[in-house]
C-alpha cells in the first residue's frame, strides 16, 4: 500500500456525504452512551488503572496463562490448536470441516476470522457460511468489510440496509427497525438450526476454567455455541484473563467503553462440549489460538497494544474515525488502536503510513479503557517509518534540515530575516496568496499570515526590554513552591 | 522572581504579540522576565514526524539556552508539554538526560504557571464581550492543564465565557498533519467552527497558536466574524491601567532585568 491509496481513500471517504453522517451519527451514540455509562462510577480512573494493571500481568505471562488454558480446554474435553500465522488458523479449520462432513457454517462475530480471510477459504471448499450477527450478516450481504470494531455495518444508513434485505426477499421494505430485524431473525433462525459448524470469537477465554466468553446483543452468540454439532472458536493469542473473577473488571469496562452498556444483552461463558446429562451444546470442541504476526509485538515497546479488548472506543471518540469511518484505514482494523495494529502485524514497511492518519490529539489514550497510549505509538511507527527510510527523501531532508537550523541560533534568526524578504512577491494584505508544496495544500483551503515585520526577538530588543509595567494588587506566592505546581 | 520566557518558535515567528503580551502580565503579577536569546524551537515537528534524531537537536539547543534559568515559562501548552513529558522520553539514556530533565521540572505552560505557582487566579481584569475558549489537545491531555487559563478568564469582569460544544474534540491542526492531510484537518476544522459558530462568541480563545492560526486560517476562507486570539492577549488588554479598578493597582513597577 502506498501514501497515494491511504490518500485516495480518505479523499473518497471524505466525498461520500451518506458515509460521513451514518459514521458520525453512529459513533456520536457510542460516546455519549459511554460517557453517561463512565459517570455511574466515582473511580473510573481507578478502574482502567486496574484493568490495565491485569492486562499488563497478563500478557507478560502469556505463555504461562496460555498453556493453562489449553490445558483445561483438554481437560474439559475439547481440543486445542495453536496457529502461527493465518494461512496455518484457516488450514486447521479447514480440516476441521472436513473431519466432520461440514456443509453449512453459522458464525458470530469474529475479528480474527476477518484478518485470515475465513469464509472465503471456507466457500472455495463449497461450505456455506453464514455471518449471524446483525452488522456482520448486512457487510455479508453488501459483500464487504467491517468499518468498525463493535460494529461493523455501521457505516450503512437504514435505507442502504433495507435496499440489501429487499433484494434478498425479493420485495419491497419498509425501513423501520421491526420490518428489519424481523427479516434478519427469520432468515438467521433457519441458519441456525440447520448449520453443521459454529464458529465463533472470543471476548475473553479465562485460563483457569478454560472457558469461552462472548458478548453479543442479539444473543447469536448463545445460539452458534448451542445449536451445531460442532463449534470452532478463534482467538488471538492475547485475548485471554487468568480468573473468572477477572470477567467481572474486564466486561464491565467493555460494555461501558464500547456502548456505554451495563451489561450487553447476552454474556455467553462456555466450557468445551456437550457433557453426560446436559442437553444442549456441540458434539465436539475446537479452540484455534492464532498468533498471526502477535507474538513479535511482545517485548518491544509496542507491546501495551496486546492488551487491546477490542471495545471501540477509541474509534468513537477519534476525531479522523469520525471523518472518515473505518474503511480508510485499509484493513480490518481501523481508528487508532488499527492505525497502529496494522502495521505491526502486517509490516511497517507497507502499511506505516496509516499511521499519518492521526492528528495526535490523544483523545484515543483518554478513552482507553486500558490507558493504551495509542498517541506515543503511533509517534512510535512513524519513527520505525522513518528509521526505515520509508518516507519521502524531501521529507527526510527537510527535518535533517531542520534539526540542523535549530540547533543553531544564528542561522535560525538568518532563516527569520531571510523569510521576511524572500515572502513579499507572494504576499498580500498581510496573508500568503500563494506557497510552493506542501505549504500549497494548506493554502486551499485557509488562510496563512505572513511573517510580521519584527519578531519577538526583535521587538524584545527594540523596545520591550526597557518597558516598564504598573504592579497589579495582588498577592502572588513568589518563590514559595506549591505541591501542584511542580506535580503533572 | 525571575521567569526565563519559552516563546516558541510559533510565537517568536508570526505571533509576536502572544509574547509580548506574557511578558507584561508576569510583569504586572510583580516578576521579572528575561528571554535568553538562544533558544529557537523544541523540535516538536521532528519527534511528532518520526525524526527524534533531528527534534534532539534542536532539543539540545533549547536545554542549553535556559540552563541557567529558575524557572521557564511558554505561552503554549503543546511546546511545554513537548518540554515537561517527551524530553524526559528523548533524551533517555542520552548523555544529556540530567539536563533534560531539569529543564522539564522546570518548565511551566503560563497560565499553570500563574495560576499553580503564583497562586493568582483573579488578575482584577475587566473587558466586556463574549468568548469561548478551545481547549487544545496538548495543553489538555498533553501537559495535563483544563482548568488553568479557565480560571483565569472566569475571573475577568464583563466577559461572558460561552462553553464550547464538543471542546475536547480536536481542531484538526495536528502539526504536519494539517499539511499531509490537509482536506482531513480541514473537515475537522469545520466541525470545530460550526460548534464555535453555535455559541455566538464574539472571540475564540485558545491556549496554543497553532490551533488558532489554522482555525483562523479556515475561518477567513469560510468568511467568519470571529476574533481569535491567545487567552494571554485577551487578559493583558483587559489589565491595562485604564481597565484594571484603581484599587487593584499596586505601588511600583517591574521591568527587564
Amino acid at each position: 500500500m502506498s501514501k497515494g491509496a491511504l490518500l485516495e481513500r480518505i479523499e473518497g471517504a471524505l466525498a461520500n456525504d451518506r458515509l460521513r453522517e451514518a459514521v458520525k451519527r453512529a459513533t456520536n451514540n457510542f460516546r455519549s452512551g459511554k460517557a453517561r455509562a463512565v459517570l455511574e462510577y466515582d473511580d473510573w480512573e481507578a478502574m482502567r488503572e486496574r484493568a490495565r494493571a491485569v492486562r499488563a500481568h497478563t500478557i507478560a505471562h502469556l505463555d504461562y496463562y496460555l498453556a493453562q488454558l489449553a490445558a483445561k480446554v483438554r481437560e474439559n474435553g475439547g481440543y486445542v490448536h495453536f496457529a502461527s500465522t493465518g494461512e496455518q488458523a484457516v488450514e486447521i479449520v479447514r480440516k476441521i470441516a472436513r473431519h466432520y462432513g461440514v456443509k453449512s457454517v453459522a458464525k458470530s462475530k469474529s475479528m480474527v476470522s476477518e484478518e485470515i480471510h475465513l469464509n472465503d477459504a471456507l466457500k472455495e471448499d463449497g461450505i456455506e457460511v453464514y455471518e449471524t450477527d446483525l452488522g456482520e450478516y448486512i457487510i455479508q450481504l453488501a459483500g464487504e468489510t467491517p468499518s468498525h470494531i463493535i460494529g461493523p455495518a455501521l457505516h450503512k444508513t437504514r435505507e442502504e440496509i433495507a435496499e440489501l434485505f429487499a433484494q434478498l426477499e425479493g420485495r419491497t421494505l419498509s425501513t423501520d427497525t421491526p420490518t428489519l430485524t424481523a427479516v434478519a431473525r427469520r432468515q438467521l433462525r433457519n441458519v441456525f438450526l440447520t448449520a453443521d459448524m459454529g464458529i465463533t470469537g472470543c471476548n475473553f477465554a479465562v485460563a483457569e476454567t478454560g472457558s469461552v466468553t462472548l458478548v453479543t446483543n442479539e444473543g447469536n452468540g448463545r445460539m452458534v455455541t448451542a445449536l451445531p454439532r460442532i463449534v470452532v472458536t478463534l482467538m488471538g493469542m492475547e485475548r485471554i484473563v487468568p480468573r473468572l473473577e477477572d470477567l467481572d473488571l474486564l466486561l464491565t469496562m467493555l460494555t461501558r467503553s464500547a456502548t456505554g452498556q451495563r451489561a450487553t444483552s447476552y454474556t455467553t461463558i462456555f466450557s468445551g462440549p456437550r457433557r453426560d446429562g446436559e442437553k444442549d451444546g456441540p458434539e465436539a470442541f475446537h479452540l484455534v489460538i492464532v498468533d498471526n504476526q502477535r507474538s513479535t509485538i511482545l517485548g518491544t515497546e509496542f507491546e501495551e497494544a496486546l492488551h487491546c479488548i477490542r471495545c471501540g472506543a477509541c474509534l468513537n471518540i477519534c476525531p479522523v474515525y469520525r471523518q472518515i469511518g473505518g474503511h480508510a484505514y485499509g484493513w480490518v482494523y481501523s481508528g487508532p488502536i488499527g492505525a497502529v495494529l496494522t502495521p505491526l502485524y502486517r509490516g511497517v514497511e507497507e502499511w506505516g503510513e496509516v499511521a499519518l492518519a492521526s492528528s495526535l490529539c490523544g483523545a484515543c489514550w483518554e478513552a482507553c479503557p486500558v490507558k493504551i497510549p495509542l498517541h506515543d505509538m503511533l509517534i512510535g511507527i512513524r519513527r520505525e517509518s522513518a528509521e526505515r527510510r520509508r518516507t519521502h527523501p524531501f521529507e527526510r531532508w527537510i527535518f535533517r534540515g531542520f534539526g540542523w537550523m535549530m540547533h543553531r541560533p544564528g542561522l535560525y534568526r538568518a532563516a527569520q530575516r531571510a523569510g521576511r524578504w524572500l515572502q513579499r512577491p507572494f504576499v498580500r494584505d498581510g496573508r500568503f496568496r500563494w506557497a510552493p508544496a506542501p505549504l500549497s495544500s494548506w493554502l486551499k483551503t485557509r488562510t496563512l499570515p505572513a511573517l510580521p515585520s519584527k519578531g519577538f526577538r526583535d521587538l524584545w530588543q527594540s523596545e520591550l526590554t526597557k518597558q516598564r509595567e504598573p504592579r497589579l494588587a495582588v498577592k502572588a506566592a513568589f518563590g514559595e513552591q506549591r505541591e501542584e505546581g511542580r506535580g503533572a | 522572581m525571575r521567569v526565563s520566557l519559552f516563546v516558541t518558535c510559533i510565537v517568536d515567528t508570526l505571533y509576536p504579540q502572544v509574547g509580548v503580551s506574557a511578558v507584561r502580565l508576569l510583569r504586572r503579577l510583580g516578576v521579572d522576565v528575561d528571554f535568553p536569546s538562544e533558544q529557537t524551537c523544541c523540535g516538536q515537528p521532528a519527534y511528532n514526524s518520526g525524526y527524534a534524531a533531528d527534534a534532539r537537536r534542536a532539543a539540545q539547543r533549547l536545554i542549553q539556552a535556559f540552563r541557567d534559568s529558575q524557572w521557564v515559562v511558554g505561552p503554549s501548552g503543546s511546546c511545554v508539554a513537548m518540554v515537561r513529558h517527551l524530553y524526559p522520553k528523548l533524551f533517555q539514556g542520552h548523555p544529556m538526560e540530567r539536563e533534560a530533565l531539569e529543564l522539564a521540572e522546570k518548565t511551566y505552560e503560563l497560565s499553570q504557571f500563574i495560576v499553580d505557582v503564583l497562586g493568582v487566579t483573579d488578575m482584577g481584569a475587566t473587558f466586556d464581550g463574549v468568548a469561548t475558549y478551545h481547549t487544545s489537545c496538548h495543553m489538555t491531555r498533553g501537559l495535563g492543564v483544563k482548568e488553568a487559563p479557565l480560571t483565569l478568564l472566569r475571573n475577568v469582569r464583563g466577559l461572558r465565557l460561552v462553553d464550547l460544544p464538543f471542546a475536547e474534540d480536536c481542531c484538526g491542526f495536528g502539526g504536519t498533519f494539517a499539511v499531509k492531510m490537509a482536506s482531513l484537518s480541514t473537515a475537522m476544522a469545520d466541525d470545530k467552527l460550526d460548534n464555535v459558530a453555535k455559541t455566538q462568541a464574539q472571540y475564540l480563545l485558545g491556549g496554543d497558536m497553532a490551533c488558532l492560526m489554522h482555525l483562523k486560517g479556515r475561518m477567513e476562507k469560510r468568511g467568519m466574524p470571529v476574533n481569535v486570539m491567545h487567552w494571554a492577549e485577551l487578559l493583558e488588554l483587559a489589565t491595562r491601567p485604564d481597565r484594571v479598578d484603581a484599587r487593584t493597582l499596586a505601588d511600583g513597577e517591574v521591568s527587564a532585568s
